[in-house]
């Protein structure tokens, strides 16, 4: 246990920093456009399905389909968003009843993406090998694949964390996450905004999903598992803050690696347990602000 | 005489009831084993979409819990009513479904009832796979066999035990509804915290409906393990158990106690005759009807009822005054 605890750890973070990508879309749909998105999962698999399929179909290199697949599924979130949930929005009589029909929706939509994934791909287990060598990192082996991916996220990470602090749409992003009735009356476009946050989640899942597929086997079926992780992350790091997204997702990557180096069959368990007690003690997270 | 109007009313509904529940009762006696199979199964999602919305309907609440406790049904009738070893009769298997799935319900409700709308669903839909998780690593590391058999019992005593369990979960549902009981629900589903402030006490009656709305479907889970006869934690805490009859509640309505009974008894139908031939046209079907029932039909099927009433009304209305109009030129 010992010797490999730097390599279990360091398998942790790697993993964790998709976990914080994950995260970080949910939180800005929940945060900002106020869709508890349970099929989060399902754009994910998209992304990584649409990935597979670009790799062993068409050659095109995985780190290349980054830029197809996410503004594929930025334009499909914000077209949803946009013709489903602001006539719901406009239409409900409280916040609460918005998020419970919402929620509805989002089930509406895992049944109707995760089927038609099935119809078009089949439901068998799919993988590819792509940068698939070895590396000698901080004194352990890893897979070039998943450090690709990890500096990636962080990437993307600082680049959304840029973009949300540092320029007029992420200020008024922003303010629509505060109170979107007020942001609306300061000249906020808030049937713009939100719809766009809403895409920005489904971009960032798509993201995801193509970092996924190349170092994970992936199905028709994965998404719900992404799903509760995000949820877990979220309410680990706090909604609406990309920091803690990434804090969370690290938490929970170290754990995960832990539990499943000593016991497997425990990791969903610990998952679990981790999640319901953190909704109990603390449903607004380490760094929420609600 | 509006009152003697009302009492023939009540009587024609009383009656109508009474003579589904005899043709129901007889069906077994003419009908065959499969349609009796079927039958079984659209009282099974009756029964769970009804005591979903017992709970969920007038609190607003909205839980994904029946899987849960239907899968705490199953598993309890897998303990207690072992192929092989039955440790206990079939009604005695059944009142202690009821009873594991009341008191689980209890101290689930007592821990979260406080989260206030999206966690709680969330917490809910979190419980089904977690106590799927627990029983599967159960049967996975500790006693090393995946699933479990169940005593089989006869497709007449299944749908016979079926209907008890209907009456008995309608009953309850219609005098909840009636009830102060039932109005201290719809006062914490309009203001939580005005119906505190008006001396409900909100704790106690959100706990006690849940635990009562979860008493119906362990008692589902358990007579269904009977017909399936073999069990594991996939099939037993499955989460569309949660989403069919939230689905059916939503579609039904839950404006009226039939709205859930309408829209249980339709999907149960759609699901026998397609899920099998074509599942995945059959989940996406069921996926657009939802997002279209919660998008354009926020009452369901019951509230569209009133709406299309009084646009006959208006209709019967426009022609008799069309015909007077037309008398009154003609004269």
């Amino acid at each position: 246990m010992i010797e490999s605890l730097p390599s279990i750890i360091i398998g942790g973070i790697l993993m964790g920093s998709i976990y914080a990508l994950i995260a970080m879309g949910l939180s800005l749909q929940y945060g900002v456009a106020r869709v508890i998105n349970l099929a989060h999962g399902e754009f994910i698999m998209i992304g990584a399905i649409l990935t597979w399929m670009l790799y062993t179909s068409f050659g095109v290199n995985p780190l290349l389909s980054v830029a197809i697949v996410g503004p594929f599924l930025l334009v499909i979130g914000f077209i949803l968003h946009r013709t489903l949930f602001t006539s719901l929005r406009t239409k409900a009589p409280s916040q609460g009843a918005f998020e419970g029909s919402s929620l509805l929706i989002a089930f509406g939509f895992i049944f109707i993406l995760q089927n038609i994934a099935i119809l078009i791909w089949g439901g068998n287990v799919k993988a590819y090998s792509y940068l698939n060598f070895p590396v000698r990192f901080l004194g352990t082996t890893f897979a070039a694949n998943r450090l690709v991916a990890f500096a990636l996220v962080i990437a993307i990470g600082v680049a959304f964390f840029f973009f949300l602090t540092r320029t007029r749409l992420g200020k008024a992003i922003r303010a629509a996450a505060q109170d979107p009735a007020t942001a609306g009356l300061m000249g906020v476009n808030i049937n713009r905004v939100l719809p766009l946050c809403f895409g920005l989640g489904a971009f960032l899942a798509g993201l995801a999903g193509v970092l996924l597929s190349m170092s994970r086997a992936i199905s028709a079926t994965m998404g719900l598992s992404y799903t509760i992780i995000a949820l877990i992350v979220v309410a680990l790091g706090g909604l609406g803050s990309i920091p803690g997204s990434f804090i969370g997702g690290f938490i929970l990557g170290i754990i995960g690696s832990i539990v499943s180096f000593w016991q497997p069959a425990l990791s969903m368990i610990v998952f679990y347990g981790i999640f319901l007690i953190l909704l109990l003690v603390r449903p607004t997270g380490i760094l929420g602000k609600k | 005489m509006d009152i003697t109007v009302f009492k023939s009313k009540k009587l024609v509904v009383v009656g109508l009831v009474l003579l589904i529940l005899i043709w129901l009762a007889t069906s077994p006696l003419y009908a065959s084993s499969s349609n009796i199979r079927l039958l079984s199964t659209i009282l099974m999602y009756i029964i769970l979409a009804v005591s979903w919305a017992m709970f969920s309907g007038p609190t607003g609440y909205m839980s994904l819990a029946p899987a849960a406790f239907f899968g705490v049904g199953i598993y309890t009738a897998a303990f207690l009513y072992a192929r092989g070893s039955p440790l206990l009769p079939l009604p005695a298997v059944i009142v202690a479904a009821c009873a594991i799935s009341f008191v689980i319900a209890l101290l689930v409700g007592l821990v979260t009832l406080r989260l206030k709308g999206i966690y709680f669903a969330i917490f809910s839909f979190g419980l089904i796979v977690l106590l799927g998780l627990i029983v599967q690593y159960w049967e996975n590391q500790i006693i090393g066999r995946r699933g479990q058999h169940v005593v089989a019992e006869s497709t007449e005593t299944v749908f016979y035990v079926m209907l008890a369990i209907l009456v008995a979960t309608l009953l309850v549902a219609y005098f909840l509804r009636r009830s102060r009981w039932g109005m201290a629900m719809l006062s914490i589903g309009g203001n939580e915290e005005a119906a505190a402030h008006m001396g409900v006490n909100t704790t106690m009656v959100k706990v006690f409906t849940f635990a009562i709305s979860a008493t119906f479907m362990g008692a589902v889970g358990a007579i269904m393990a009977t017909r399936w006869i073999y069990v594991d934690p996939s099939t037993a805490f499955n989460p569309m158990y949660s989403f069919m009859p939230v689905l059916m509640a939503v579609f039904g309505g839950m404006g009226q106690l039939y709205g859930p009974v309408l829209g249980a008894a339709v999907f149960a139908y759609l699901e026998r005759m397609l899920r099998h031939e074509f599942p995945a046209y059959y989940m996406i079907v069921f996926g657009v009807i939802l997002i279209i029932v919660v998008l354009f039909l926020p009452g369901g099927l019951v509230g569209l009822i009133p709406k299309l009433r009084d646009r006959l009304r208006g209709v019967i209305a426009k022609l008799r005054k069309g015909g007077q109009a037309e008398q009154h030129a003609n004269t």
